[in-house]
């Protein structure tokens, strides 16, 4: 009897520890990410000078005196993901307001259904049908010599962020009290007064994280960019083939040997950097809709 | 009634609008996307294609390797993600008892579902392939794609955790059952459908992911067997990865939309899974 008794609480503490364990994984991942990272992005920045590397605005990895500057990629991430969320973000809102507040229960169940599927569609998906019309179409609409460059990358981004802006969006949408439409409506104000002057500023930290959720989709998107973003480490314009911060990490890393491969690197550690900082906000608006 | 002034009137009309575009735009996106891939895609879907590996002498490009690697790659993965997401949400929702260590693991969890996959495929190339010297290999993509579902998991978990009343624990640890005991007897078998959602979702994510995979577990279309395959330095190809091989690489279009169509059907299949699992949670 004691010694069931004994071997049943080894048991216990034995799972007591494989639990706390599995739990405190999730902390350790974080850290071992982040030491890799620094640990072999960190060099070549020192290498070069962290001011020549953020700052300078050429790129030429393989040339016979290459210059490692990454400003053209920060930019073109930083501009795409604006662009992006700019055209994004109204068309969400907008649609959420629609899924939310106008549709009848069968419409917004199929558009919601629609939004998810979108959700779920791999974005190399979106790469091959962005490389297939969108790209031509803006080569022949703005009557340029190729038509992979920013802006087809922004039409991309702008797809591929929608999805997630709505359902957070609609989320918090749902959330506002019936009562404060309610006494808007007897106030005498119209539906759609209603809509914009009331529910909408009511969801507005919701919806803000959902901007921002949007960012963080749109900043570390890869696969698709690279397929129709042209791939040239131009400065960014808008009909200009450029480069993004994912896509030089990718597109050199098959390749690349010595301070180049430490360079991609360091542009990884660079987009860590702005993941963490957009992760940061996120949490400080979430957490002031909790308190 | 008195009719509300021109200028309310103005401001309804353009809203309205402005609401009805946005919509239009989703539903033609969503229509044009879905059209096209099955216009150009399904002409090309063929046994042939499902059945065969790419062969210069044969004369065929079928896509077999990529479907088992995709399979390997999502079971190799969820039997290690599994234990370890479903222990990590035990402990927050059972075990902590301090709150600030249940904040940090949170964070931590939230900050790992936020890195994009790039990042995940270099750190994975750094740790797995190099630093634990398996090679670009299928087991090392998997291992990357442990981490980066790792958070799914533990969310969808915990949710269903939350779900279980507080009586069913209280009630099982009166009749002088240990915590383990209980955690096994009557918490998990009432979270099951949590875990259930989980691991779709996780499937989802692998079946879409090509950036994380693209230097882990590498390009290559041999087939592999399933012994070999958690076998390091077994490079091989997913749907996703050999669909953006053939599109980007070799400009093979045709074999591209090919994929296309099936990654759509896999989606759509994943999609109404997830679905059925939450309305079973909800009930």
């Amino acid at each position: 009897m004691k010694n069931t008794l004994t071997r049943k609480k080894t048991l216990e503490n034995m799972m007591n520890l494989i639990f706390t364990i599995c739990g405190f994984i999730s902390v350790a991942f974080v850290i071992v990410i982040t030491v890799f990272l620094i640990i072999s992005g960190a060099p070549a920045i020192g290498e070069i000078g962290i001011f020549k590397f953020l700052f300078g605005k050429v790129w030429s990895s393989t040339s016979a005196n290459p210059s490692y500057g990454i400003l053209p990629f920060i930019l073109t991430s930083v501009y795409g993901t604006l662009g992006a969320v700019v055209i994004g973000v109204p068309i969400g809102i907008l649609c959420a307001v629609y899924i939310s507040k106008i549709a009848r229960k069968k419409e917004s169940a199929i558009i919601r259904s629609a939004v998810e599927l979108l959700s779920g569609i791999p974005s190399v998906i979106y790469g091959l049908v962005g490389m297939i019309i969108i790209v031509p179409f803006v080569r022949e609409a703005f009557d340029l010599p190729d038509g992979a460059n920013l802006f087809s990358a922004i039409i991309v981004l702008t797809i591929m962020i929608l999805p997630s802006v709505i359902s957070v969006s609609e989320t918090a949408l749902n959330a506002v009290p019936k009562e404060y439409e309610e006494a808007s409506l007897a106030l005498g104000a119209t539906k759609t007064e209603t809509v914009f002057k009331v529910s909408v500023p009511a969801a507005k930290s919701g919806i803000l994280a959902s901007v921002v959720l949007g960012i963080g989709r749109a900043i570390g998107e890869a696969m698709a960019v690279m397929m129709v973003s042209g791939n040239v480490p131009n400065m960014p314009s808008l009909f200009s083939s450029v480069r993004f911060l994912t896509t030089a990490v990718a597109s050199e890393m098959s390749y690349a040997s010595g301070l180049q491969r430490e360079a991609l690197f360091s542009i990884a550690l660079v987009l860590f950097v702005f993941i963490l900082i957009i992760n940061l906000f996120l949490n400080l608006v979430v957490k002031r809709k909790e308190h | 009634m008195k009719s509300i002034s021109f200028r309310r009137k103005l401001y309804e009309i353009i809203m309205k609008a402005l609401i009805y575009i946005a919509v239009g735009i989703i539903v033609l996106s969503f229509v044009g996307l879905i059209g096209y891939i099955l216009y150009r895609g399904i002409p090309f879907v063929s046994w042939d294609l499902l059945s065969t590996k790419p062969s210069l002498i044969r004369g065929t490009v079928g896509i077999l390797p990529n479907i088992l690697n995709t399979l390997y790659i999502i079971i190799m993965t969820l039997i290690i993600v599994l234990p370890i997401g479903v222990g990590s949400a035990i402990y927050l929702n059972e075990y902590a008892k301090n709150k600030r260590i249940v904040k940090i693991i949170e964070l931590a969890t939230e900050t790992l579902s936020g890195i994009p996959s790039i990042i995940y495929g270099l750190v994975g190339m750094l740790i797995f392939v190099q630093f634990f010297s398996l090679g670009t290999s299928l087991i090392a993509g998997s291992l990357t794609l442990v981490i980066m579902n790792l958070p799914t998991i533990i969310r969808t978990t915990q949710e269903s955790l939350k779900t279980v009343p507080n009586s069913y624990r209280e009630g099982s640890l009166a009749l002088g059952s240990g915590k383990w005991h209980m955690i096994r007897s009557v918490v998990l078998p009432s979270s099951i459908e949590g875990i259930v959602t989980g691991c779709i979702l996780s499937v989802g994510r692998i079946v879409g992911e090509s950036a994380a995979l693209l230097f882990t577990a590498g390009m290559a279309n041999e087939i592999i067997s399933i012994i070999h395959a958690p076998l390091a330095n077994n490079a091989g190809s997913t749907l996703s990865v050999a669909l953006y091989m053939y599109a980007k690489e070799r400009g093979e279009f045709d074999i591209a939309f090919g994929i296309a169509v099936i990654l759509l059907v896999l989606t759509f299949i994943i999609n109404f899974a997830a679905k059925l699992a939450a309305k079973k949670i909800n009930k």
